[in-house]
């Protein structure tokens, strides 16, 4: 009776193991497949050009200057409005309001917009920005990708202001300190890590998002530093490249699909890098 | 001073309570409530200046919420509420106008595990001193020297003020908060269990500072340790389910205690 129940229970040991066992290995064969096909495909474009010329018209030889620029310079904008928003408000819902329906309320708004899809962000903006400018610009892309970042700041920087355990706020309260120096110097300082980490994370999601760029920044062949007008970005032209039937520019799609990879996987490891730091301390 | 033999009969620490010189805070008729649940039943007990008063009593009798109380730090909660006087220099420091910038400077506190700011130790020091005073360089170096060599901090760590207070032990750190709390000059300090996160060595050292300190602050100490309230205080009140049951000198409440209960939960009987 009771090998019974042990050989049952076996079974259903070894068929549970071997069930998660594939589902790992699935996962991890396509993830090794994708990164496999996007380094060979991508090092053969890759070489100084790629970094010092712009996007060339079909059949030309060419880089993703201008495209490198463009992302950065909207993502730069969007850290630049994201951030001190964000971190603004998970002060606000950690410390201020923390005992608040208010507080309450703010959290459920921004983990619905954590997970809104992008492409309704860039929709969203399109209306707001773009039809009434009346031309695709760098500001609009800029803020689109800003209204992603804003969330992810807020969900990740609460939750490391939250983790500051109480003991730390009263005794600094205790020695008298007002709240500005008390969240400022001390519960910030505790969370600084975990806020960097939710910034770095943040910004990983933005680099890559193409939907919310399509009805923005829409694109452009040309240099142009302005963020005034229509502006070329790294996702968008992977994305018009790798539909066009030429060659070069499959080639250029997939080198800018290599290095985008490449630096969200080295903000990846930057935030592991970070969080193990802090969990040593 | 109190009358060295004379227990501090309870009926009469409020009547002549703030009356005389050797009274420091005088807690009159204090009740403390956690949302609904009251936690101190009029709490009336007068705290000898330059001693050292210990609070004992069983889990959740309201030891805690009495220190927490003192220097209003419940406030931080607002579903915590104490109502009564707590008198300091003549003033209810529960009044509502009473500034809670002076008061936590005046009383300082330290808690069960050490809260070292994420900072170097010379900043954990500094920090709150510079808000309080406008010193110079060399003044605000001097008296963050002081108060780790009171804390009986400062050689092992003059070496290395600016490295980070973090990679302190949990003895130091706890020291290192003592110094904090020095710094800045207040005249009360709250110890709430402040060895129970720290090792025996650890704690052998901070009890013998709090001995130091004796007749330049006026302490209380909360502690789970009934050595510790016989080794370290003058004075031990004794709580029980939010009531002050027994409150003298400590010889007379350790060997010769007024009430059952008290001579009960001191001889390990319960709690």
């Amino acid at each position: 009776m009771r090998s019974r129940v042990l050989l049952g229970r076996r079974l259903a040991n070894a068929v549970a193991i071997a069930l998660a066992g594939a589902a790992t290995l699935s996962g991890l064969f396509f993830l090794g497949w994708i990164l496999w096909t996007t380094m060979s495909r991508g090092m053969a474009a890759i070489g100084p050009a790629l970094f010092t010329r712009m996007t060339p018209p079909p059949g030309q030889e060419g880089g993703l200057l201008n495209a490198f620029y463009g992302s950065a310079a909207m993502v730069m904008l969007a850290l630049a409005i994201g951030v001190p928003l964000g971190i603004a408000t998970a002060t606000y819902l950690a410390e201020q309001g923390r005992h608040s329906r208010l507080a309450a309320v703010v959290r459920f708004v921004n983990d619905i917009l954590l997970s809104a899809p992008s492409i309704l962000i860039g929709l969203f903006v399109h209306e707001l920005v773009v039809r009434p400018m009346g031309r695709f610009s760098g500001f609009a892309g800029a803020l689109a990708l800003a209204i992603i970042l804003l969330p992810v700041v807020i969900r990740t920087s609460d939750e490391a202001l939250r983790l500051v355990p109480d003991s730390m706020r009263e005794a600094a309260f205790a020695l008298g300190l007002p709240r500005r120096l008390v969240t400022l110097r001390v519960l910030w300082r505790s969370a600084l890590n975990g806020m960097v980490t939710g910034v770095l994370l943040g910004l990983a999601r933005i680099a890559g998002e193409t939907a919310p760029l399509l009805f923005t920044a829409l694109n452009n062949q040309f240099w142009s530093t302005g963020l005034g007008g229509p502006l070329a970005n790294v996702p968008v032209v992977i994305f018009q490249y790798a539909m066009s039937p030429y060659a070069s520019w499959h080639a250029l799609a997939w080198a800018g699909a290599l290095v985008l990879t490449l630096f969200v996987l080295a903000l990846n490891l930057l935030v592991r890098l970070l969080v193990r730091k802090g969990a040593g301390k | 001073m109190m009358n060295a033999t004379m227990p501090i009969p309870l009926g009469e620490t409020k009547a002549g309570a703030g009356t005389g010189t050797g009274t420091r805070i005088d807690i009159r008729d204090l009740d403390f409530f956690y949302g609904r649940a009251q936690a101190l039943k009029s709490v009336s007990m007068a705290i000898p200046a330059g001693a050292i008063t210990a609070i004992i009593g069983p889990s959740g009798c309201g030891k805690s919420t009495l220190l927490r109380s003192i220097n209003r730090i419940h406030e931080l909660y607002p579903e915590q509420r104490a109502v009564g006087e707590i008198r300091f220099d003549g003033a209810n420091v529960l009044d509502r106008h009473y500034s809670l910038d002076v008061l936590r400077r005046r009383i300082g506190m330290l808690f069960q595990k050490p809260t070292p700011f994420a900072t170097s130790i010379r900043n954990n020091v500094g920090f709150a001193l510079r808000y309080h005073e406008r010193l110079s360089k060399a003044e605000e170096a001097e008296r963050i020297e002081d108060a780790l060599r009171q804390a009986a901090l400062w050689d092992e760590v003059k070496d290395k003020l600016d490295a980070s207070a973090l990679a302190l032990s949990g003895g130091q750190q706890q020291r290192l908060c003592i110094a904090r709390t020095i710094a800045i000059r207040p005249e009360v300090i709250l110890f709430d269990e402040p060895t129970s996160a720290l090792d025996p060595v650890s704690t052998a050292r901070i009890e013998e500072l709090m001995h130091e300190m004796r007749g330049r602050f006026t302490i209380v100490v909360v502690t789970h340790n009934m050595q510790q309230a016989a080794r370290v205080s003058q004075h031990t009140a004794f709580f029980h389910l939010g009531e002050l049951i027994e409150f003298g000198e400590t010889g007379q409440i350790f060997t010769n205690p007024r009430l059952g209960r008290t001579g009960d939960y001191i001889t390990g009987r319960y709690g």
